[in-house]
């Protein structure tokens, strides 16, 4: 039997809908699923994660309940520890990026992170390299092995168990050198795009920041995060935190629809690997139309409103 | 006070790659700074001025082409720069490794900036492991830096734009992300100044380091297909956007 832990992520205090993919990917003959839950409702998530092939939840208590990147980290080495866990896995999230290279460095463990794929017997993953111009497989060697996966690279499939939920409380670590004064929540209600399962970009064509009320309309319509090209980004009109590209965020979703956005090599860095792709461009000699599942050329002031509008009608 | 600073050598994010032998690629193409690393390089310049006597050393783990890198990194504003000369790739693990051994034969470091990740391999760990060999707190995605007395306070972003307000102790390493600062390119004489800066040499044989905690080692590297059809959806703005509802509802099952 191989244990495999997978730290689980939560937002909200809700459990992210992401993890369902990630145990998925963990399933195997033979693999017994250890669900990390640091500070958080365990209980409450059993039965979600009993219904992916979870058959312990390990409800973690660290550091009086507060995050705390170094804090988390050596609790969930000591709960691998006290369990015989050797592999790990997570998201490849802005909390994965954190706390996963910790966790390798504590344990001096090789870490994979944004696997698309991963042969936990042989200790292998699968991630793009050279923004995403090439697959590499990766072999890790020695004890431990910990692996980030990117969100949505694998589609949720049931596998029933029955999940016990077993309680560990983590010793204090000793000081990290790191204080945690305070967290300033993000914007309200924003899905992160690495997550979103429907991404609707603008770039350089939205020509102002205040034209991306036109993508958030449509966005909110169909149910999809609102992301952007660097221009866009450059030049003011949205957070960075909204850029899609390899200096922004590598998504995955099942539909990106690009609005005004040439394609580059860049932004294609971090879209590439979404299922469908959709371009609105005027231009029909832009990169993207030759690297699309579907266009439409034309104006997108005039076709996003359409769309906000035919999203409406139809629901 | 010392500043070092961390910097990559990857190939240009718009080159056209070729792989060999099915497990690395060829490195005839234009070779830059990795960007996350432009910030870092900024944002110690930036540090400089505030710090009594410091100085801004970059450190680089690459084969001999990096000097390029190293001059680059000089240009933006390090006063001089290591390169610890590999002659062939090695993972984050030995990286990290290998740029503890070189910064700690050099001097006592006030601070260590890395950018967060790098565009080539991608591995968003080196930095977290060289603080950890070290016994240096870190944070990574830094968007704001201000140094204090006896410690640095980091804004770390996180998801959705949240920030984690940190204090972190000194020394320390940091990782920057994008929105920590515009980078500061070089000028002419700024390029022809660091020419005359040292770029001192190490092999990476010489400084002896291992990685008992294990590695990763690429098995196969392929070229990754695009392999779409684009169709395009007709008619006019109203009639497309009907179309692209039915695709969204039929075909991606998305609504
Ligand atoms: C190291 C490095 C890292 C980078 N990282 C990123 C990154 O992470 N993400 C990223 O996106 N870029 C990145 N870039 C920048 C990238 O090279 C491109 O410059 C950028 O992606 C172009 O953005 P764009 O497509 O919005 O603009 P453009 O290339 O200018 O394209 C605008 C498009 O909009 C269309 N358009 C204009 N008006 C309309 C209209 N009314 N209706 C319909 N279409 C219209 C035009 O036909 C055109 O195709 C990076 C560059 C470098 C060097």
């Amino acid at each position: 039997m191989k244990k495999i832990g997978l730290f689980i992520e939560f937002k909200d205090d809700e459990i992210k809908p992401a993890n369902d993919g990630m145990v998925t990917m963990a399933q195997g003959d033979g693999h017994e699923l250890f669900a990390l839950v640091v500070n958080a409702d365990a209980a409450a998530c059993r039965e979600r994660l009993s219904a992916y092939g979870v058959s312990a939840v390990v409800d973690i208590t660290a550091g009086g309940g507060a995050w705390h990147p170094d804090g988390w980290a050596d609790a969930v080495v000591q709960a691998m520890n006290a369990c015989g866990i050797e592999t790990l896995m997570g998201l490849t999230s802005p909390q994965g990026r954190d706390l996963l290279p910790r966790i390798a460095a504590v344990l001096d463990a090789p870490l994979v992170m944004d696997c698309v794929g991963v042969d936990l017997d042989r200790n292998v993953a699968r991630t793009t390299q050279y923004s995403g111009k090439a697959m590499a497989e990766i072999q890790l060697t020695g004890r431990h092995h910990i692996y980030g996966i990117r969100a949505g690279a694998v589609s949720p499939a049931p596998r029933a168990a029955a999940a016990e939920v077993h309680a560990f409380s983590a010793v204090e670590p000793t000081a990290s050198g790191i204080e945690v004064l305070s967290t300033r929540p993000g914007e309200a209600g924003t899905v992160d795009l690495a997550e979103a399962d429907i991404i609707i970009a603008g770039g350089r064509g939205m020509k102002s920041g205040e034209n991306f009320k036109l993508l958030q309309d449509c966005a909110r319509a169909m149910g999809a995060a609102v992301g952007a090209s660097r221009v866009a980004v450059d030049e003011g009109w949205v957070p960075y935190t909204f850029q899609v590209g390899q200096t922004g965020s590598k998504v995955n979703p099942k539909v990106y629809i690009a609005c005004g956005i040439s394609g580059s090599v860049q932004h294609f860095a971090g879209m590439k690997s979404s299922e469908m792709i959709i371009a609105v461009n005027k231009d029909p000699g832009a990169a993207i139309i030759g690297k699309c599942d579907y266009y439409i050329v034309g104006d997108l002031f005039e076709i996003i409103p359409e769309v906000t509008r035919a999203l409406g009608a139809a629901g | 006070m010392k500043i070092y600073v961390c910097v990559k050598h990857v190939p240009d994010s718009a080159a056209t790659i070729t792989i060999r032998d099915g497990s690395r690629i060829e490195e005839n193409i234009t070779f830059l700074m990795n960007p996350y690393d432009e910030h870092a390089i900024t944002e110690a310049a930036g540090l400089r001025s505030q710090l009594p006597d410091a100085e801004v050393v970059a450190v680089c783990v690459a084969g001999p082409a990096a000097e390029n890198t190293l001059r680059s990194a000089m240009a933006m504003g390090a006063d001089r720069s290591i390169l610890v000369v590999a002659d062939r790739q090695i993972d984050s693990m030995l990286t990290a490794r290998a740029l503890q051994a070189a910064i700690e034969a050099d001097g006592t470091p006030h601070l260590i900036l890395a950018g967060k990740e790098s565009i080539d391999a991608e591995g968003m760990q080196t930095m977290f492991r060289l603080a950890r060999y070290f016994g240096m707190p870190a944070a990574t995605n830094a968007v704001k830096i201000s140094l204090e007395a006896d410690g640095a306070v980091v804004e770390s972003e996180k998801e959705a734009g949240s920030r984690d307000i940190l204090r972190l102790t000194l020394p320390c390493v940091i990782g920057a992300g994008r929105g920590l600062n515009t980078p500061r390119y070089p000028t002419l004489p700024d390029i022809i100044k660091a020419r005359k800066r040292e770029v001192k040499k190490i092999d990476l044989a010489d400084l002896d380091v291992s990685s008992p905690g294990g590695k990763t080692e690429i098995l196969s590297l392929a070229p990754v297909a695009e392999n779409r059809e684009p169709r395009e959806i007709a008619g006019d703005a109203a009639a497309a956007a009907r179309e692209l509802v039915r695709i969204l509802k039929e075909e991606a099952k998305v609504l």
